[in-house]
């Protein structure tokens, strides 16, 4: 079954933001179906961020609609929040914490069954179980950056939006992370919405991106069919291309 | 609204302050200061003033006593707030699905356990270096705690309201604002005291006046008045919805321009 043919998580139709009177995204439309990975990219400023803060309800779009499981996200927010769950870079669980109380509470916001023994297996996952009785704000990035994506992963979600889920973490810790999430997604058919600025993330995790420039959809593809379109070397290049110029076709050759 | 929901956030809380026993320090110093200073006014007043104003450190442990429990659960719905604002955690909690009605009454229950603990200190104190007992208010004391919660919890909403306005650049407001009622609401004095005498009015539309009213009347004449009891329930009626209001809609507005993102993340 093609991807196009899966069930759709999440879509946007003509999602439109403004902030005092400029556009920040333009009539946004995607869709995510069951499953996928879909990358969401651009420079800063593109619009990623406030694409993702409205499809968590965190912002309020001034035109558009954005459905989830079928269901009207603006009506069925708290249904849709069930099913889902983000982590971010930007974000952090409470410093002053333990790990395993930050993860019992939020287990509890969400209704996890036997939290000891879900908490127990997230942790070994993404190889922190040692670090269960220690201090949050005492983690470094890496560690915390793991512990978020427990998180996001407790109320085993359907649906899971990350934002820059890598971003200052070292080569070791990024690949493992990048490797973790791939596995969890394949073995549980999670859809996922990824933002990065690291092309190793999106080649290695996502199915299909997203290019975004000054708030519109710019190109879109698989990163072979981006890469190819724009007649560049890797997705890298496209990513530069774009943020400079907003075009991601390759220029023709002057004499 | 769901138990499970509100339990698990009041556990977030209880595990912070079972993790940093320093906040609980602010819960009794303060008030044991404030206390101690009136406690001693009070009784330099009735000695030299002798049988004019027997009640006068009544009236004055009472009033301290009484107004802390509108400060301690204003503060239990602010700076519960403010946990997660300096903690980066607003933003997990606003994409989990928790109701907002869920969210304040989590900080409810925080400013009832925190009026708890310093109130029981405060009335030991008083009791053992004042020989004021708390309890002289007999049953009156339930009602009077129980509307003054409600107030401080209004309180409390509309300090958040403004801190989720103006940022945290305005986050000094979570102290600042039960203090704006404070020389209006009688707390150490009657509403007769204060002048110009349209104040007054202003005084008598706040729900806490009326306790603090009716509280001099149980000290000095033993008497319950029922009607400062239904004024104080009336209009902490209305308190809690124009304060549920302006939460509400301060929330939805700081959506509405995109900022709860920047200001759970600043």
């Amino acid at each position: 079954m093609s991807a196009a043919d899966r069930e759709v998580i999440l879509e946007a139709n003509d999602l439109t933001r403004e902030f005092d009177g400029v556009t920040v995204l333009d009539r946004f439309n995607f869709k995510l179906h069951k499953g996928e990975v879909l990358g969401l990219l651009g420079a800063n400023g593109a619009g990623k961020t406030t694409a993702m803060n409205m499809l968590l309800g965190l912002t309020t779009p001034t035109s558009g609609a954005i459905r989830a499981f079928g269901m009207d996200f603006v009506k069925h927010r708290l249904e849709v929040l069930k099913r889902a769950n983000f982590s971010s870079a930007y974000t952090s669980l409470p410093s002053n914490l333990l790990v395993w109380q930050n993860l019992t509470v939020f287990a509890k916001i969400y209704g996890v069954p036997n939290v000891k023994q879900k908490i127990t297996e997230l942790l070994e996952l993404f190889e922190i179980a040692d670090l269960r009785k220690r201090v949050t704000g005492q983690l470094s990035a890496g560690e915390s950056t793991r512990l978020n994506l427990c998180k996001a992963l407790l109320n085993d979600p359907e649906l899971l939006l990350l934002d820059e889920p890598t971003a200052s973490l070292d080569p070791d810790i990024a690949d493992k992370v990048r490797k973790t999430i791939r596995k969890v997604q394949k073995e549980r058919g999670i859809s996922i919405l990824y933002t990065s600025h690291l092309m190793k993330d999106i080649e290695e995790v996502c199915d299909r991106v997203i290019f975004l420039h000054k708030g519109k959809i710019v190109a879109e593809g698989t990163p072979e069919e981006i890469v190819k379109k724009s007649d560049a070397a890797s997705l890298e290049e496209v990513f530069i291309k774009i943020a400079r110029s907003g075009e991601v076709e390759a220029a023709p050759a002057s004499n | 609204m769901n138990p499970r929901i509100v339990s698990a956030l009041v556990l977030r809380y209880l595990y912070l302050y079972g993790r940093t026993p320093m906040r609980l320090v602010e819960l009794i110093f303060w008030p044991i200061v404030e206390l101690l200073i009136w406690g001693y006014l009070g009784m330099y007043l009735q000695e030299h003033a002798g049988s004019k104003v027997p009640t006068i450190v009544g009236h004055l442990l009472g009033g301290i006593i009484l107004w802390d429990v509108i400060f301690r659960a204003q503060q239990g719905v602010a700076i519960s707030f403010l946990e997660d604002v300096w903690t980066r955690n607003l933003l997990n909690v606003f994409v989990a699905p928790v109701r907002n009605m869920e969210y304040l009454t989590a900080t409810f229950i925080i400013g009832f356990f925190r009026i708890l603990v310093t109130v029981t200190m405060l009335s030991v104190i008083s009791f053992s270096s004042f020989q004021f007992n708390v309890f002289e208010m007999n049953w009156a004391i339930v009602p009077f705690f129980g509307n003054l919660l409600v107030t401080g919890w209004a309180l409390g909403m509309i300090s958040t309201a403004l801190i989720l306005r103006w940022g945290q650049a305005a986050e000094s407001l979570a102290w600042a604002v039960p203090f704006f009622i404070q020389p209006f609401t009688a707390v150490v004095y009657p509403v007769k005291q204060i002048t110009p005498v349209w104040v007054q009015w202003l005084s008598l539309a706040l729900p806490s006046t009326h306790v603090f009213e009716g509280m001099r009347e149980v000290l000095s004449e033993h008497t319950f008045n029922w009607s400062h009891f239904y004024w104080a329930c009336g209009l902490n009626v209305v308190f809690l919805g124009v304060a549920g209001w302006i939460f509400s809609s301060t929330l939805n507005a700081t959506r509405k321009r995109g900022l709860l993102t920047k200001f759970a993340t600043q």
